[in-house]
């Protein structure tokens, strides 16, 4: 399916459907998400059966804040289509995890959780995939430090070069 | 070995002594023996972290050859190694790794910071790297360049050789 019939094709099904640059996007609210994804996954001409890439944005003062970001493939059909749902900044934002239908969510959702503090419902395996799992913070969220970060680890004490034996 | 080629090494005075030189004696402190002895057969312990690591395997190999200062074999295990040469980024995840290394090292050990990511984070200033590998670890000499050429690492190698023949005693 081109992108322009990919396009006329989601607005009989989504409000926000975007095309630009060759590239369909839409837009959902988080509770939408599993029931969008599963449609369409099942639906025989749109058929993504494949989440190629999951990632996420940060965008401080804006609301919502996050934007999760889900690419999908069609392997059948060739297109493609990005899903961005967006996620409100409380305590702790929230997304359904994906993972039972699209088994490569698994680390990334581990991914974006670790660098965004995003928590996916659901996830059976919710842990840091990358940063030391003693961490604190979240290190892609723009209010993070963002340089000159000391280092963490405080099982080793050096003393000064005058005090050393040897 | 003649005696004169070896540092801190004394000959013997007067006609007696210089008798016994031509025999095969020489006459030094023992700490400056065992020091000579350190010197003369570091054991550097694998710790390539990055592209680093490239150029000390170069300094290690023919064209180079840390051979020549008894120091080619890199050992796998730490506690066969009295010498750590940190060659590359160390990332926070690694830090902890990094200091059981050196902790496993048997006395006495000496560091050797290689490149300007190991010494000061280089230019990954962020929060995945460690901003120098002495927050970790005591550090003797640091080697800049990014990466140090190999001639650059043996130099920081044999300024190394210098401080141990300096120190000269026995811990």
């Amino acid at each position: 399916m081109t992108p322009d019939d990919l396009f006329g094709r989601l607005r009989t099904r989504f409000a926000d459907v975007v095309l630009a640059r060759g590239e369909v996007s839409t837009s959902l609210e988080p509770r939408e998400l599993l029931e969008a994804l599963a449609w369409l996954r099942d639906e025989p001409d749109l058929a993504f059966d494949f989440l190629s890439d999951l990632t996420c944005t940060d965008w401080p003062g804006l609301e919502p804040r996050y934007w999760v970001a889900y690419h999908l493939l069609s392997t059948a059909h060739g297109h493609r289509l990005r899903v961005k749902v967006g996620v409100a900044d409380g305590d702790q934002p929230r997304v359904p995890s994906v993972t039972s239908s699209y088994p490569t969510a698994d680390w990334f959702e581990r991914e974006v959780y670790d660098f965004f503090g995003v928590v996916f419902d659901g996830h059976p395996d919710l842990r840091r995939i990358e940063m030391p799992e003693e961490w604190k913070g979240h290190p892609l969220r723009k209010t993070e430090q963002l340089a000159g970060v000391r280092t963490r680890f405080v099982g080793a004490s050096v003393p000064p070069p005058d005090q050393r034996g040897t | 070995m003649p005696a004169e080629l070896v540092p801190g090494v004394q000959t013997g005075r007067g006609e007696d002594a210089e008798e016994e030189v031509r025999r095969g004696l020489l006459l030094t402190t023992l700490g400056k023996a065992v020091a000579w002895a350190r010197k003369n057969s570091m054991w550097p312990a694998t710790f390539g972290l990055a592209c680093c690591a490239i150029e000390m395997m170069a300094a290690g190999a023919g064209d180079y050859d840390l051979g020549r200062w008894g120091m080619e074999v890199f050992r796998a295990s730490p506690r066969q190694a009295d010498l750590m040469i940190v060659a590359g980024r160390v990332s926070q995840k690694m830090a902890p790794v990094l200091r059981q290394i050196y902790d496993q090292m048997p006395e006495p050990k000496w560091v050797i910071s290689m490149g300007v990511c190991a010494s000061s984070g280089g230019m990954f200033n962020n929060y995945g790297l460690v901003q120098g590998v002495d927050t970790i670890v005591p550090v003797d000499v640091y080697v800049p360049g990014c990466p140090p050429r190999p001639e650059m690492l043996m130099y920081g190698i044999l300024r190394l050789h210098e401080k141990v023949q300096r120190e000269a005693r026995i811990t």
